[in-house]
């Protein structure tokens, strides 16, 4: 019923079929790398990470006890990012978060949220699959984002642990503030689109250098 | 250099060579075009819009109403002023008459945009400009310093004066040099200031390789949209100068003393041999006293006082220049260009007229207040200028240097500085200790004396607005016809509409509507400042929002396999949705009517597949999702059994039909509901609404899933067989697997939900898997052979034989179940639901409320549009002899004819072998049977209303 928790993109089921799984921007991993090529850009996707919705009143019990499960506290700060032990944990909202963590691991982690709320009101809903994660990173990140994403994403302001919902371009993103980079999580269906777009912002910056 | 008679002596540079009005010329490495022109000697640039007079160069900057052209190579562009344009290699113009031409081709250079945030940002890289800026940055605030010339310095570029010893050139260049240095500071040059918005939101453009021409890298942005939010902004704006209204004031030869005075000291260029100078104030004697230095001959200051500057007219006097005060230029003389100047004592008396090539005119300064004004900034009158300045704003901003008013270099340097120290202190940076640069002692100035028309008995060509060949004598046939308001006198003559804006004519006319109404020019006010400062191509303000950019476009996990099959689209919102599959039939040329035949059959008699991944999903979960449900579906859907599914209809408050889809209940607390795939988000966000604002007590989250699944509805009699061999540990009996339940399986060896349901009438499911597997669920379905694949229209067709409505297209905001026919999905029972109590209204219960019911053609071959109205027997004898046919009775013609309602869904059926169409009918339901008659171009078409489920009504056939 959810994503196949075998890493391998291909395999044979007992039946016989061939089963592949296939990334919303996985068209695009030629490119993204020519485009990285100059070393002041880098694109790429990072597929299939498990993403997990979580809802809970943040102040309940249960809220904690999720954070003592998945060993990383769910943020109460608007835009505050927590991470530990291969998880992220996104504020998205003040009684909403996106658990980040590698791929495959969705069944497990649900289990175990689900198992530290017991019983009271949370809802743990598996969107591994509604948002891939692309990453842009290098020298000159910020000013690529920059051309469609309307926040500062000055160091001051949106440094790493920062993550916000926000707009690139003209689709909905959550953009998540690295140490090496920016995650940028969009929706499946707008992944080629914003690959598209990204790959047209990087041109004045992986071809000819401008000062402007 | 005889190619630049013109060029002061003594300058050189890299030549440039450049064609205009098919002339051959050259220029120099930081000309402009009207610089280039002026020392080639061209005179008349441009042709006036309305009275085709020979306009020349008037001005050295953006404000220049007159020299307006057309850059033909290296590529169209209109409406440029050639005071703006930077001479490159190459270039090719042409002067205007007041309206350019849009290239015939698309513009192959590249435009972009840019978010961008400071601390402080200073619009203007003038003496306050750079004084605020240094300041700000030296603090480690964050600074922005936008200009919009090629090079900084403002004022200081046309001038001589001096600041810490040297040249104010220097100066402002090495300052500007340092601020870019620092890691917090970014210098925009050639970057205008266009508008400025509330809380600070400044949009500005860049040009960035406009000036290189042919040479422009590609792939670097030509234009720049920065999009500015600012926590202080600094407004060093600097000002225009204005003229004043005599008699050909419009003669190439008449030029502003201080764009004169640029041209000689910026650009090395003579604007002519021998100069008169009028003047109403000071500022006018430093450029006849530059003018002179450069070779130019005085021949006269005219000097609207009687007592200019003292030490202003002793310069003069050792240069040996005749003032003459007390004095104005009556006319400009001259045929295609100045020849002389009519001089005269402005008490009236004897005028005689000097030879003179070149008319130098200064009517005092207005200050640059456009931003301050966008912003919502107050003006007053400021009784030494004679124009207006800032007052009060709710912004966060402030005007600086002569932008506020401040009238000499020493006074901008300081207020410049202090206007930084403010922004600081505002924003909690301690103050650095920043000097303020020397500048030599000036000399007090004499007041100015503040003339708007030289009198005259005729003031036909006293011209106000140069671009919009607007004069005085058409100011005061708009005050002679009562109008008392610059704003109306404006509507009235187009004073100040034009490219520039009035920038030099403002001011000028609402004067002249003072001094024609006898009031105060303080009290007159002046006319309202709006975006852009500047005029802005098209193409810098799509930037790269062009082609597939766009608009974007949403598509599934499948949507390769569907344009390798050929299959054309349907928009839907954002998606693009395969809409049918011409040519995978037998005939590979069918059209859209053959492939839509051929793909209806296929899920009639066989099995077909459809993409349906864009259908909008929800989870909904909580102890309390049941009774949630209750209240925004018309039906009970805290009933479901976990296992089961069911169909709903939500409507809004007023009981109109918003959305439908399915309610699958997986757990006692968790549901997951479908919508449209128009209205997924508005779905999403109505739950949100009702929880967030009205029903805060319910334990209910929901979770947009949309994109988490792909869904293949496979449907048609032999589906079951399909999924049997798809999915061989899923029981897929008729009894195991029951109509409107649902089952998790192994489908193709992928994690599947399947759905028995159906939006066909056949036998149908829809398998639901993570998206990452969408592709390879459809392919495995089609590797079976036994599957056609369809697209949105056989769907469509597919639904209204069975009467099924799609809301948005059966449906538009005024129609409710019962319209529908649908009465049944509205609950007797529950208490209370979203729309309940307009069921209650007479309104939703009259008889004649438009119903949905079904259409057949008489002439079964006849395909009626969709959105083609109904009118019953009796109107239809109102059309005319000519196109009425047997059919129509003799009635006598009622008119206005009544619609009864119009065809909201109109497609050829392959399983009724014939025509039909859904439509919203006046008391439909009481129709059946009756003959109408459908409007078509000349034509009426008889059709017979029928119910509106035309296929199976029984529902034998969703159990295969």
């Amino acid at each position: 019923m959810t994503a196949d928790p075998v890493a391998d993109s291909v395999a044979e089921s007992a039946a016989g079929f061939v089963i592949g799984r296939r990334s919303p921007a996985a068209a695009y991993s030629d490119r993204f790398a020519a485009a990285s090529a100059g070393g002041a850009i880098r694109l790429a996707e990072i597929p299939f990470l498990t993403h997990l919705n979580v809802r809970a009143d943040p102040a309940s019990p249960a809220a904690e006890r999720i954070g003592t499960a998945l060993g990383v506290p769910l943020p109460v700060e608007p835009g505050v990012v927590t991470e530990g032990g291969g998880l992220s944990v996104l504020w998205l909202g003040p009684d909403e978060w996106l658990v980040v963590g590698p791929d495959g691991a969705a069944r497990e982690l649900r289990e175990r949220i689900r198992g530290a709320a017991a019983g009271e009101h949370v809802s743990v809903v598996d969107v591994s699959a509604q948002r891939t994660t692309l990453v842009v990173a290098g020298e000159r990140a910020r000013d690529v984002l920059a051309h469609g994403c309307a926040l500062d994403l000055h160091p001051r302001e949106f440094g790493p642990g920062r993550c916000a919902q926000t707009l690139l371009a003209r689709t909905g993103v959550v953009l998540v503030a690295k140490e090496d980079g920016f995650w940028v999580l969009v929706r499946s269906s707008f992944a080629a689109y914003a690959a598209e777009w990204l790959l047209d912002a990087v041109v004045e910056y992986t071809a000819v250098e401008c000062r402007g | 250099m005889s190619t630049q008679p013109y060029r002061r002596e003594g300058v050189t540079g890299r030549v440039l060579r450049f064609r205009f009005d098919g002339r051959d010329l050259e220029g120099l490495a930081g000309d402009t075009l009207a610089s280039a022109l002026l020392a080639g000697g061209v005179r008349a640039v441009a042709t006036s819009v309305r009275l085709g007079r020979p306009r020349g160069v008037y001005a050295a900057g953006c404000e220049e109403p007159n020299a307006v052209v057309q850059i033909e190579e290296p590529f169209p562009e209109p409406m440029l002023t050639a005071t703006t344009v930077e001479l490159y290699d190459g270039l090719v113009a042409t002067g205007l008459a007041g309206r350019g031409r849009l290239a015939d081709r698309p513009d192959p250079a590249r435009y972009d945009a840019v978010h961008a945030h400071c601390d402080v940002l200073v619009v203007g890289a003038g003496p306050a400009g750079i004084a605020a800026a240094r300041v700000a940055a030296r603090a480690g605030a964050r600074v922005i310093l936008a200009d919009e010339r090629p090079e900084p310095g403002g004022s200081l570029l046309g001038t001589t004066e001096t600041v810490d010893g040297g040249p104010g050139r220097a100066w402002a260049a090495a300052e500007v040099d340092a601020l870019a240095a620092l890691p917090e500071t970014r210098v925009l040059r050639r970057t205008t200031v266009i508008g400025h918005y509330d809380d600070n939101y400044i949009v500005a453009v860049e040009r960035r390789t406009n000036h290189l021409g042919a040479a422009a890298p590609p792939g670097v942005a030509r234009e720049r949209v920065w999009r500015i939010r600012a926590k202080r902004v600094v407004l060093a704006t600097g000002g225009h100068e204005r003229f004043v209204a005599f008699a050909g004031n419009d003669l190439p030869g008449v030029m502003l003393a201080g764009a004169a005075r640029t041209y000689v000291n910026q650009y090395g260029v003579l604007p002519g041999r021998r100069a008169v100078v009028f003047t109403t104030n000071d500022t006018a004697y430093a450029a006849a006293l530059d003018l002179a230095d450069a070779g130019i001959e005085i021949a006269a200051v005219a000097d609207v006082r009687r007592e200019p500057g003292r030490m202003w007219a002793a310069r003069c006097a050792e240069r040996g220049i005749e003032v003459l005060t007390g004095h104005v230029v009556t006319a400009a003389k001259g045929e295609g260009e100045v020849t002389g100047a009519e001089i005269a004592p402005r008490t009236g008396g004897r005028a005689r007229e000097v030879a003179a090539d070149l008319l130098l005119v200064s009517g005092g300064w207005t200050p640059v207040v456009h931003l301050f004004s966008q912003a919502g900034g107050t003006l007053r009158y400021d009784e030494g200028l004679g124009a207006f300045t800032p007052g009060e704003t709710r912004q966060a901003a402030e005007a600086a240097g002569f932008a506020a008013g401040v009238t000499t270099l020493r006074a901008c340097l300081a207020d410049g500085a202090e206007a930084g120290r403010r922004a600081l202190a505002a924003l909690g940076f301690g103050a650095p200790g920043v000097t303020v640069p020397v500048v030599e002692e000036e000399p007090a100035a004499a007041p100015a004396e503040h003339l708007w028309l030289v009198e005259s008995g005729d003031y036909g060509t006293h011209f106000v607005d140069l671009q919009r060949d607007v004069t005085v004598a058409e100011v005061l046939r708009a005050t002679g016809a009562g109008l008392t308001s610059v704003e109306h006198v404006k509507r009235y003559t187009t004073a100040g509409t034009a490219h520039d804006q009035g920038k030099t004519s403002g001011q000028l006319t609402g004067g002249v509507v003072a001094h024609a109404l006898g009031v105060d020019v303080a009290a007159l006010g002046t006319t309202t400042f709006r975006a852009p400062y500047t005029p802005v191509s098209f193409a810098a303000l799509a930037g790269r929002d062009r082609g597939p950019l766009h608009d974007p476009v949403r598509t599934t996990p499948m949507h390769e396999w569907h344009v390798a099959r050929g299959a054309l689209f349907e928009n839907v919102g954002q998606w693009k949705r395969p809409w049918y599959y011409p040519g995978l039939g037998e005939d590979p040329g069918e059209d859209m009517e053959d492939a839509v035949l051929r793909e209806c059959a296929a899920v009639r008699e066989g099995a077909g597949a459809m993409d349906a991944s864009t259908l909008g999903k929800i989870d909904v979960v909580g102890p309390d999702a049941g009774v949630f449900l209750d209240r925004l579906y018309t039906n009970m859907m805290s009933t479901l059994k976990v296992g089961s599914i069911r169909y709903g209809v939500m409507c809004r408050p007023d009981g109109m039909v918003f959305d439908d889809g399915t309610a699958i209940r997986l757990a006692d607390d968790h549901y997951l509901v479908t919508t449209t795939t128009g209205n997924a988000a508005a779905v999403l966000d109505w739950m949100e609404e009702w929880l967030q604002t009205e029903w805060p007590d319910l334990r209910v989250r929901c979770t947009s899933v949309t994109e988490q699944w792909a869904t293949v509805a496979l449907a048609g009699p032999r589906s079951r067989e399909v999924l049997a061999a798809l999915a061989p540990g899923l029981a897929v009996g008729k009894d195991d697997f029951p109509f409107m339940t649902w089952r998790d399986a192994e489908v193709a060896g992928i994690d599947a939900r399947v759905c028995r349901i159906s939006f066909s009438g056949e036998l149908a499911y829809e398998i639901n898997v993570s998206s990452w597997h969408g592709l390879a669920l459809w392919e495995a379905v089609m590797a079976s052979g036994e599957v056609t694949p369809y697209g949105t229209e056989t769907m469509h067709v597919l639904r209204a034989e069975k009467g099924y409505p799609i809301v948005g297209q059966d449906t538009d905001g005024t129609v409710t179940p019962q319209d529908l026919g649908m009465e049944w999905i509205v609950s007797k029972k529950k208490a209370d639901f979203v729309g309940r109590r307009s069921y209650a209204r007479a309104d939703t219960s009259r008889p004649d409320r438009r119903h949905l019911v079904g259409l057949l053609p008489e002439d079964p071959g006849v395909l009626l549009p969709e959105g083609a109205h109904l009118v019953s027997v009796s109107a239809a004898a109102s059309v005319p002899s000519s196109v009425a046919s047997a059919a129509l009775p003799a009635v006598p013609p009622v008119l206005p004819v009544p619609a009864l309602g119009f065809v909201t869904s109109s497609y050829r059926s392959a399983a009724l072998g014939r025509t039909f169409a859904l439509a919203l009918v006046s008391g439909g339901r009481g129709r059946v049977g009756e003959r109408l008659y459908a409007p078509v171009g000349d034509d009426l078409v008889p059709v017979t209303v029928t119910s509106h489920v035309l296929y199976d009504p029984e529902g034998a056939r969703r159990d295969g």
